[in-house]
């Protein structure tokens, strides 16, 4: 338990330190509440799918969860690099132990970060339905986070430098994030793209999130949970074997 | 205390470790020596787990790495030969994270590290960032963070890299002191062929991944017939200069330095 506790508080530690981390990772969200959501705001309205920023905040909350969080996975190509990483794994600790915490202390951050994003979307003009299904909303939250940064650690396990870094953004993340209905609605769009966000665990991750907060769930809020419930204990196996594996 | 027979360890065609033999006693002061290359690193991989040998017998405090990784992690200390700290730490926080990982119990734990900080004459910055250390001060961190659970083997990769003779110094005489007082067995690595001759009771000499010359310094010159250490070690490995690929971490240092400027 105090293994897992120590790796937890590290990575606590090391996010309320960087404070420049913390802002400018608030800058994107920030960014795509204002220009999108004002920008496609009335042509939303027009359309008839009524207030743009209430469906769009569910999505960017699940965004910088889900950046925030595989970065926190990422980081262990850091802790190779500083050497930190080896300084645990001669450790008399089981390799679950310290990945368990790691993952367990980006989860936490990638939390804090998302409800830092609903709070601001708060001002922009975010209108949640009903807050007694807040708690849900933070369940869903727990689930994005801790997938993603168990889905960071097993790449981070796999590669052997940041050279294919670029390539995990632009293949892996950007897709997620946009293929997910974080953006726009998924009822009415071309069979292939439904067919492509229903294999992407992100789409029920923001589904769930948006159930909870304004209501108006794709999937429904069972299916959500249990299908990311399952795809995020399946990565945590994953992510575990490919972590025992690191050679250093 | 530390057995080692035939060892081997090959990655894909190259030999990194070549039928290695030798044995530290303990309480002994073991140094390993050989050019850039020669397989001193992975040998040390190997011996505290980080890497699987390809085949032959280890041994360590009677336990084997592979088998009984947990009993062989509990025996030993290491200083690595690159830094191996959290910079977005405090110096205790290091010290504190190693503590708990060893599973020191608190009030000893908060002791001893009040001893060793003070001894390596870091006890007043205790609460800075390692980040904004000098690379000697990292250095003495890593060795008081190594002793922090006494330790029954000291693994130093070339610990004194980068400090100054007072520094050395200072931390040679308190492992020296270490090894005696509790019967602590030290096995590093070093190029100061003049401090390998000062510390050591035994040498081995590695090169290409084979053992070439094993003995005390003194054996050592006199099989040569030389006058130091570094002249027999010259004798023993000649003078060509070895070059050494550079690793996947060396290449990712580089790419950060470069990102950064």
């Amino acid at each position: 338990m105090s293994t897992i506790y120590i790796l937890w508080l590290r990575q606590i530690k090391r996010y309320l330190r960087s404070r420049a981390r913390i802002i400018g990772s608030l800058g994107q969200p920030l960014l795509f509440l204002v220009a999108l959501g004002f920008g496609f705001g009335p042509i939303y309205q027009k359309a008839g799918g009524g207030n743009y920023i209430d469906f769009l905040a569910p999505g960017i909350i699940s965004m910088s969860i889900l950046f925030t969080a595989m970065f926190s996975g990422i980081e262990i190509i850091w802790d190779r690099q500083f050497g930190f990483l080896k300084e645990t794994l001669v450790a008399p600790v089981s390799r679950f132990k310290i990945m368990i915490g790691r993952t367990l202390g980006g989860a936490t951050v990638a939390i804090l970060q998302g409800v830092i994003v609903f709070v601001i979307s708060l001002f922009i003009g975010f209108h949640p339905n009903n807050l007694a299904l807040f708690p849900l909303s933070l369940v869903f939250m727990f689930l994005i986070a801790l997938l993603f940064t168990a889905f960071g650690t097993a790449i981070a396990s796999i590669l052997e430098d940041m050279q294919g870094f670029q390539l995990i953004m632009n293949f892996v993340l950007m897709p997620i994030f946009f293929l997910s209905g974080a953006l726009f609605p998924l009822q009415g769009m071309p069979k292939s793209l439904v067919m492509v966000a229903s294999l992407n665990p992100l789409s029920y991750g923001v589904d769930g999130l948006r159930g909870t907060l304004v209501n108006g769930s794709h999937f429904g809020l069972f299916t959500d949970f249990m299908v990311l419930g399952v795809v995020t204990l399946v990565i945590m196996i994953i992510g575990s074997y490919l972590f025992s594996k690191i050679q250093v | 205390m530390i057995k080692v027979e035939n060892l081997v360890k090959k990655f894909g065609n190259f030999v990194a470790v070549d039928k290695v033999s030798f044995n530290v006693e303990k309480g002994q002061i073991f140094a390993f020596l050989g050019p850039n290359g020669a397989g001193k690193t992975t040998t040390i991989k190997i011996l505290t787990t980080l890497l699987r040998p390809s085949s032959g017998k280890v041994l360590l405090n009677g336990k084997d790495p592979v088998r009984d990784q947990y009993d062989v992690r509990c025996s030993f200390g290491i200083v690595f030969q690159d830094p191996s700290l959290d910079e977005e730490l405090t110096a205790f926080e290091n010290m504190e994270f190693h503590g708990v990982l060893y599973k020191v119990p608190k009030e000893i734990r908060r002791a001893r590290i009040e001893q060793l900080l003070k001894f390596v004459e870091l006890w007043d910055r205790k609460d800075e960032l390692v980040k904004n250390f000098s690379g000697g001060m990292k250095r003495r961190l890593e060795v008081a963070r190594g002793l922090i659970h006494h330790p029954k083997i000291l693994f130093l990769d070339e610990p004194t890299l980068g400090l100054d003779p007072q520094t050395r110094n200072h931390i040679w005489n308190y492992i020296k002191e270490m090894s005696r007082e509790e019967g602590m067995t030290v096995f590093f690595t070093t190029h100061y062929m003049e401090e390998a001759e000062r510390a050591a009771q035994q040498v081995a000499v590695i090169d290409k991944g084979k053992i070439i010359a094993q003995g005390t310094p003194e054996e050592l010159k006199k099989k040569t017939k030389t006058k130091s250490l570094e002249d027999a070690f010259l004798n023993l490995t000649g003078h060509s200069i070895r070059e050494q690929e550079v690793s996947a971490v060396e290449r990712l240092r580089s790419f950060r330095r470069g990102r950064r400027h």
